[in-house]
């Protein structure tokens, strides 16, 4: 019945992704309920498209995915606040190389248990991360969070943009975030996407046919951590601090809502989700104070009754499907 | 190297002992869940931090620390039970992953309902009189309610021991951790097996939370804290095992204990140091089965 109503929208949607979030995210910051919102949107996006590339299509459900957004932000942070680096580009990727190497040391050893443990040991190497953060106060700033990150302007090209109207930031992540979306596309066309899902679906049926499963699943934690890490130095850009809580549990539980509500597994669902957390908690908290507990038992009745997600019901794919 | 005096560090060890009791009176109902059900509880720390709340509300209500001892664990398992019946009875046959997803929710919103109900603010607990003093155990001075602690530990475990090796019910749980299939061929209806598995689960993480009160104060994300200690403890363990949850409890409960003493910086880290050492050396435990619910 709903998915009726917006058939004809999700097919064009589902059969011209890339089109589809270019247009859609190009004009986002003139439909979106406020302003802020629609650069929160793109970046936390970016953190749910992460963590689905994992959970979503290689079916590993991570609990730990505040390490590579906070890695990929002390990267960025204290590239540009301690290292004093003039280079936005070269911060990005500080804060990106952070997260691919934190990715795959902590893949290494979570991919040596399967199953179940997967989620408890990613979030126990997460959180061993936010203790270090935390006391290792004279780098990091501790409880206090790293701050005095520069906002530089952008040069490119010689020409020198000024990223401190919100607008001008929006299109800087859209201009990031496309080719990552485009990027994610590509890897799930690949042979190597196919296999991942076949890892999702029966992994031991894909060793049967020959695959190394542990490396196709550690390099799909490297990506994901990959695109997660682009998320958080975006974030550390854009709020020009970096509170010690981006490694804290509760912002990989926060991930991990955003993604189920848009739906696991689907293109779009991060985004969705993403959206919709946003605005649920934005709205929740002007007149309710325990608005987590009112987002906890969404995220239940998800589980229970919606387990494929708005994206998901909406186009009956994901997880499940 | 370091200059301390002996009474001190057998002062730390016998803390670390009552930590590690507490690990493992979480980390054994958490595993035991686990073996029958392949369910991992996320919500157990919030259980243990109900735990906790009801025996304050509890202490102001019965005025007696023996009564709360007993109800307050009776209490939060109840609540257990419900959650079984109500929730979690309805992931069962879907992935693994599901309950995990589901119970983390619920640990939140326990969060948030706590608050709203008891504050935001911590809360305090006394030991009772007779147990507030320090006892003189002839090279040290050691707080007595710590040693009631390290008693009331030992007692559960003992208890649950005899329950799961010298009753029918208990023969019919190790059974069914084995193999559900054929204890249900067998005619025996494990829903109701498991729902009491899951009450005596959460009982004891209740009692955990009752014991820890008064010495570490009563607070909302006390139960977060504990959870991922937890899964520390049984990865190292071995899920599903419950000597290995307690040998990995009571290990833990000193690494943190003496870490605290010699580098407080460092206690909160090397817990999961420890981890990436055993999966390194030993990726299914100590007394893991390699393959269980993989």
């Amino acid at each position: 019945m709903i998915r009726g109503a917006f058939g004809p929208f999700t097919a064009w949607v589902t059969v011209h992704p890339i089109a589809s979030f270019v247009v859609f995210f190009a004009i986002f910051p003139f439909i979106a309920p406020y302003q802020a919102l629609a650069t929160q949107v793109l970046i936390f996006g970016l953190f749910a498209l992460g963590f689905n590339l994992l959970y979503g299509y290689t079916g590993l459900l991570s609990f730990g995915h505040a390490a590579y957004y906070g890695l990929g932000a002390y990267g960025a942070g204290l590239a540009l606040a301690k290292l004093k680096v003039t280079s936005l580009w070269l911060a990005l990727g500080i804060g990106l190389g952070a997260a691919v190497v934190g990715g795959a040391l902590v893949g290494f050893f979570c991919l040596r248990r399967r199953g179940i443990y997967f989620a408890m040991l990613t979030l126990a190497f997460a959180q061993m991360l936010y203790f270090i953060a935390f006391h290792a106060a004279d780098l990091t700033g501790g409880d206090d969070g790293l701050r005095g990150i520069p906002l530089l302007p952008l040069s490119l090209f010689g020409v020198s943009v000024s990223l401190r109207h919100p607008l001008a930031f929006y299109y800087f992540a859209y201009v990031l975030v496309v080719p990552a979306v485009a990027g994610l596309k590509r890897i799930l066309d690949s042979p190597f996407g196919a296999v991942l899902r076949a890892i999702r679906e029966n992994s031991d049926r894909a060793v049967a046919c020959g695959y190394d499963i542990n490396r196709v699943k550690l390099l799909s934690f490297v990506f994901s951590a990959l695109f997660t890490g682009l998320a958080g130095a975006l974030d550390a850009l854009r709020l020009t601090v970096v509170p010690v809580e981006s490694l804290y549990w509760s912002t990989s539980g926060q991930v991990v809502i955003m993604t189920l509500l848009g739906g696991a597994g689907t293109f779009f669902g991060p985004f969705v989700g993403a959206a919709t957390y946003l605005v649920l908690a934005d709205r929740l908290s002007l007149f309710i104070e325990a608005w987590p507990l009112v987002i906890g038992v969404i995220f239940m009745a998800f589980v229970l009754f919606l387990p494929r997600g708005i994206w998901g019901t909406l186009t009956s794919r994901g997880i499940g499907s | 190297m370091f200059d301390v005096p002996l009474s001190a560090l057998v002062a730390q060890v016998f803390t670390g002992l009552v930590l590690g009791g507490i690990l493992v009176l979480m980390a054994i109902g958490l595993s035991l869940i686990f073996g029958l059900m392949t369910v991992v509880n996320f919500a157990h720390g919030a259980f243990y931090m109900l735990g906790a709340y009801v025996a304050f509300s509890l202490l102001g209500l019965t005025k007696s620390f023996w009564a709360t001892l007993v109800l307050a664990p009776l209490v939060v398992g109840t609540l257990g039970l419900l959650v079984e019946r109500l929730l979690i009875r309805r992931l069962y046959g879907r992935s693994p992953d599901d309950p995990l997803l589901l119970t983390f929710g619920l640990s939140l919103a326990m969060v948030e309902g706590v608050k709203l109900l008891w504050g935001k603010i911590g809360l305090t607990v006394d030991p009772p009189k007779q147990l507030s003093s320090a006892v003189d155990l002839g090279f040290m001075n050691f707080p007595v309610y710590r040693l009631f602690v390290i008693a009331v530990t030992a007692a559960a475990l003992v208890a649950l021991w005899l329950f799961l090796e010298k009753t029918n019910v208990g023969l019919i749980i190790r059974a069914g951790s084995r193999d559900a299939l054929m204890v249900r061929a067998l005619g025996l209806d494990l829903n109701r097996i498991w729902l009491l598995v899951f009450g005596i689960g959460i009982g004891m993480a209740g009692l955990a939370g009752v014991l820890a009160g008064p010495m570490r104060g009563v607070y909302a994300e006390m139960g977060v804290e504990i959870i991922i200690e937890c899964f520390v403890v049984v990865v190292v363990g071995g899920m599903g095992s419950l000597a290995g949850a307690i040998v990995a409890g009571l290990l833990m409960g000193e690494i943190v204990s003496l870490t605290t003493f010699f580098a407080p910086k460092l206690a909160e880290i090397v817990v999961f140091v420890v981890m990436a050492v055993v999966l390194l050396v030993r990726p299914s435990g100590l007394f893991g089965e390699a393959g269980l619910a993989e």
